[in-house]
Formats: structure tokens, C-alpha cells, sequence
């Protein structure tokens, strides 16, 4: 098991978490977008339900976008565009 | 997906149904059980609760501080205000089971050890219950070897003997227990120092007494002045620091104007507490549920004219599950740690370590078999509950821990055992009851684990830069 922080094209990132449970999601999540530059999205892939929820507020608080979201496989996918 | 669905609402059911079937089968055999039986149910509450609003003491202090999202401890504060009116409401009406505990400075010292603890491990004591139901074996890690094993372990050693001062052991030694229950460290410390610190009650002082006759002394001095105002300025001070600004400007953008005034920030308040709605709604039914707990327990225990189970188990003849005192584990309300301790003694026993020879297990609290034990009942309900939970949301997924996590969960599960021990409590016990009943101990406490889970967070935050450094330098 190990953390993914991937560039996957131009302003486009994936930061993998599986595996991780709390409080390790959120704190990626939040360390990634602070790398990213306003406008640049992030897939956060993720399996630990109590980190979703933690990440909305963050972003809405903060102002990024959570613009999609889904379950595959057990699997949330998240993707965050930062504001 | 719609098969997983179903296999999950049978799973649920399944848990249901064995549950029903056990306490059926404990009504059957004996009807002091039906002790046993509300335990049961009111952990299989709390499970489903905590798994739902995914409460956790941890998240509380390690969000704000990691992620500065403050929805976990606005749920806990909001809890904790309708508990403690519920405590006082049962304390007027001589239904309560809430003792204070002993106040001293060894309260911070542990919930600040705890704090660590809960951080490093991903989940507080209950926190770490309803993650094992959710199928998270990080947390069960932390519960199995920390709270179990690594509690008994601590209670039981005289590992920590050099930190005892001599005035500590002649207090102990002047206390005149039997020697073969003064065997540890740990008895040292509780013979010779807890013991002899004060509890504080806000309703027992002489001046709130005085003041405040009748029923009113549980409403003001434990309820209003311990928890209510208290959570307020928590409230307050969580909002000014870490959504006010943010706040202020999206509605100045939405009013088109400035937003200045006092209207504003009790919106802003507003909209922080039902930010999450389900963490919210959770946290008053935690507090009514804890509440209903306490009247439910001392209702049984004046329905049996008891006040442990222990004495119900001497009655039923289980004579050796019991303690010196005739008792074993049995708060009367919601509590974590002790029972799980409990179960680890019960384990090494096995192996053949004597864990009758202390004070915790052999003069306070008794070794009874796990399964008449009520307490770990209570537990074991929370596991269950939060599966039952979990598989019904679908989000039932067994998890293994794998590299750094099994570092993490064993290290904060023994912080958080060892944590839990010394104050007599753990984020529940020491925190959460005490508060709501009156002991300001308990913010002690709760100041200890905010300080402990501050240095957690800042950890992890140095171990997450150095490996997200890593990682970017593909980029």
C-alpha cells in the first residue's frame, strides 16, 4: 500500500488513498490541492468513508469545487477543482 | 452493485436476527441478564449512531487542526449540550447513575497521552469500535492490542515504578489492602495518589448548593455552567477562528454588499452547526440516547435492588467473576476502555498471567467471563451496531492494515490504552459523561486530548510533506 500523487496531464492530477483510513485521506487531500495552482482538478481515489465527508467541508469552506463523485467497485472517486 | 446491495441488507439482518437470538436466549436463562440485555442494545444504538454521523473524538480535534473542517466537533459539542440537560433532568429526579471522578492534573497528562493516541491510530475509543464494524482492521489493531492486551498489560506490571514517589507508596501502603492485590505499579498510583485527590461536582459544592436549592443546582451548576456555556464559547471560538472569514465573504458576495454585522455571524453560526446535517442530527440523539442509557440502567438496578451487576452474578453464583468488593465493570452509562481492558486480562489469564493480583481488576472491577460481562457487551454492541450500519449504507469494506498503518494503529491503540488507564477513562468516560454530569474534570481532560491530537496532527503533517515531496519529484 502506498499513497499515489500523479501529474496526469496539464492541470490535472490523481492522488491515490486507498487503503489509507483516517486521518491520512483528508491530509493528502489537503496537501495536494496546496500544491495545485487555481483551476488545476484532482481525482482523489479513496476507500474510507469518514474522509468524504471531512474533504466536502474542506473544500467548501476553503472554496474548491468538488465536481464529481462516485462509488466503483468500493471505491470513491472524487474528483476537486481547486477555487 | 444492486447484488451487493442485497447481500449487504442480509448481513444486516443476519447481525439483527443473532442479537435478538442471544438476548432472547439470556432472558431465557436468567432474567437478572436482562442487565446484560440493555447494554446490548444501547452499544448496538450507540454503533449505529456513531457509524452514521461518523462520530468520532478523534476526527473532532484532528479535523479542525489537519483539514480545519470543524463538523466533527460541532456534533460533539452539540451532543454534549443535550446530554447534559437530559443528566440533569435525571439527576433532579434521583435517576442517575453519573459519579464525578477524582480531579487532579494526572487528568490532562492522560488525555493528552490519549490524544496522541487517537491520531496516530485513525479513531478514539469508540471511534475505533464502529471502525472495526465498518470492517476497518486499522482500528481493531488499535482496540485489540492497545485497549485490550496493552491496558491490562499497564494496569498489572511494575514497569513504572521509579515514577512512583515514596509518598505515593506510603499513602498506598497506610490504605491496608491485602498484599496480593498491591502488586503493581498502577495500584501505587491509585491507592496511593487518585484516591486521595477530591471530586468535584458542580452541584455538590457548598456555594451552588446554597444558591441553588432543589432541582436547580443540576440545571445551573452542572448542566448550564459546566457544558452549556462552556460549549457556547467553544462554539464561538471554533466559528471566529476558523469559519467566519470564509463565511463572511461568500455572503458579502451573495448580499452584494459587506456582511459586518450580528446578524451575520449567528447566521455564520448556524450554518457551521448544520454544515453537516447528519453529524448534527446525530449528535442530539447521542446525547438523548446516553441520556435514556443512564435512566434505563438505574431503573434496572432499582428493579433488582442492586447497584453493580457484580452482585447480580454473585446471586446467579458466579462468585469468581467478581471482584474483592462483590463487583465487576458496570458504569451505568456509556463508557469505553475498562471493559475492553477487561477482556484483555481475561485473554492473558488464559495464558496464564494472574490478573487478580491488582487492584483494578481484583478490588474494583472484577474479571468476569466475556460473555457476562455488560459492559463489553456494551462493545461489542457498538461493533455490531455499526456494522448492521455500515452493510445497510453500503459501506461494509474489510480492510486490512498494511504498511505504515500497522505501525500507526498499534502505537496510538497503546497510547490510547495507556491514555485511558490513569484518568480513569477514555474520550467517553473521562470526557464526554464527566462533562455533561457536572465534574469539570472532564474539560481537563478534554483539554488534554485537543493538546494530544495537536501534537498528532503535526506529525503526521511532517510525515505527509516528506512523502508528498517524494512523490512530486516525478513531476
Amino acid at each position: 500500500m502506498a499513497m499515489k500523487f500523479e501529474k496526469t496531464g496539464e492541470g490535472t492530477y490523481m492522488l491515490d488513498v486507498c487503503g489509507y483510513v483516517c486521518p491520512h485521506p483528508q491530509i493528502y487531500c489537503k496537501k495536494s490541492l496546496e500544491k495545485m495552482s487555481e483551476g488545476d482538478v484532482v481525482e482523489v481515489i479513496l476507500d474510507n468513508p469518514s474522509s468524504v465527508e471531512t474533504i466536502i467541508q474542506m473544500c467548501d469552506q476553503v472554496g474548491h469545487d468538488v465536481t464529481d463523485r462516485k462509488t466503483e467497485g468500493g471505491k470513491i472517486h472524487m474528483k476537486i477543482k481547486k477555487g | 452493485m444492486e447484488e451487493n446491495g442485497t447481500k449487504n441488507k442480509m448481513w444486516a439482518l443476519l447481525i439483527t436476527g443473532a442479537l435478538i437470538l442471544i438476548s432472547f436466549m439470556y432472558y431465557k436463562t436468567n432474567v437478572f441478564y436482562m442487565y446484560l440485555i440493555a447494554y446490548i442494545w444501547f452499544g448496538f444504538a450507540y454503533g449505529m449512531m456513531l457509524q452514521y454521523g461518523r462520530f468520532c473524538f478523534a476526527s473532532a480535534s484532528r479535523d479542525l487542526f489537519a483539514a480545519g473542517v470543524p463538523r466533527m466537533a460541532v456534533g460533539i459539542l452539540v451532543a454534549l449540550m443535550f446530554f447534559s440537560l437530559i443528566q440533569a433532568t435525571l439527576a433532579s429526579t434521583n435517576m442517575s447513575t453519573f459519579h464525578p471522578a477524582p480531579f487532579g492534573i494526572h487528568t490532562l497528562i492522560a488525555g493528552m497521552i490519549f490524544g496522541v493516541g487517537m491520531v496516530l491510530s485513525g479513531g478514539c475509543a469508540s471511534g475505533s469500535l464502529y471502525k472495526i464494524g465498518e470492517g476497518n482492521m486499522t482500528s481493531f489493531l488499535a482496540a485489540f492490542f492497545g485497549l485490550c492486551i496493552g491496558q491490562a498489560v499497564f494496569v498489572d506490571v511494575k514497569w513504572f515504578d521509579f515514577l512512583m514517589p515514596q509518598k505515593w507508596v506510603a499513602a498506598a501502603a497506610a490504605k491496608g489492602l491485602p498484599a496480593d492485590k498491591m502488586t503493581s505499579s498502577f495500584d501505587t498510583y491509585l491507592a496511593g495518589y487518585v484516591w486521595d485527590q477530591p471530586t468535584v461536582r458542580m452541584s455538590d459544592l457548598p456555594a451552588i448548593k446554597e444558591a441553588l436549592p432543589g432541582a436547580s443546582k443540576y440545571f445551573i451548576g452542572d448542566a448550564l455552567l459546566t457544558a452549556l456555556i462552556p460549549a457556547v464559547i467553544l462554539l464561538i471560538v471554533i466559528y471566529a477562528f476558523y469559519i467566519r472569514k470564509g463565511f463572511l465573504k461568500k455572503r458579502a458576495k451573495q448580499k452584494g454588499g459587506a456582511a459586518t454585522g450580528f446578524g451575520d455571524d449567528v447566521a455564520g453560526i448556524w450554518n457551521m452547526v448544520t454544515a453537516s446535517q447528519r453529524t448534527t442530527i446525530m449528535g442530539v440523539l447521542i446525547g438523548i440516547v446516553a441520556g435514556l442509557h443512564i435512566f434505563v440502567m438505574k431503573g434496572m438496578q432499582n428493579r433488582f435492588a442492586v447497584d453493580n451487576f457484580g452482585r447480580l452474578l454473585t446471586r446467579m453464583g458466579f462468585t469468581g467473576d467478581v471482584s474483592t468488593s462483590g463487583k465487576v465493570f458496570d458504569p451505568g452509562y456509556w463508557y469505553i476502555t475498562s471493559q475492553e481492558g477487561q477482556f484483555g486480562a481475561w485473554i492473558l489469564e488464559k495464558f496464564g498471567w494472574n490478573m487478580h493480583d491488582n487492584i483494578f481488576f481484583g478490588v474494583n472491577n472484577g474479571l468476569p467471563e466475556p460473555w457476562r460481562n455488560p459492559a463489553l457487551w456494551m462493545s461489542f454492541g457498538i461493533i455490531f451496531g455499526a456494522m448492521v450500519m455500515a452493510r445497510l449504507s453500503n459501506e461494509y469494506k474489510f480492510k486490512m492494515p498494511k504498511g505504515e498503518l500497522i505501525v500507526w494503529g498499534l502505537m496510538g491503540g497503546l497510547l490510547m490504552g495507556f491514555g485511558s488507564r490513569p484518568a480513569l477513562g477514555c474520550n467517553i468516560g473521562a470526557f464526554f459523561i464527566r462533562v455533561a454530569g457536572g465534574d469539570p474534570s472532564g474539560w481537563l481532560y478534554g483539554v488534554g486530548m485537543v493538546g494530544g491530537a495537536f501534537i498528532g496532527v503535526k506529525f503526521f503533517n511532517w510525515w505527509s510533506e516528506r512523502k508528498m515531496a517524494k512523490e512530486m519529484e516525478a513531476f
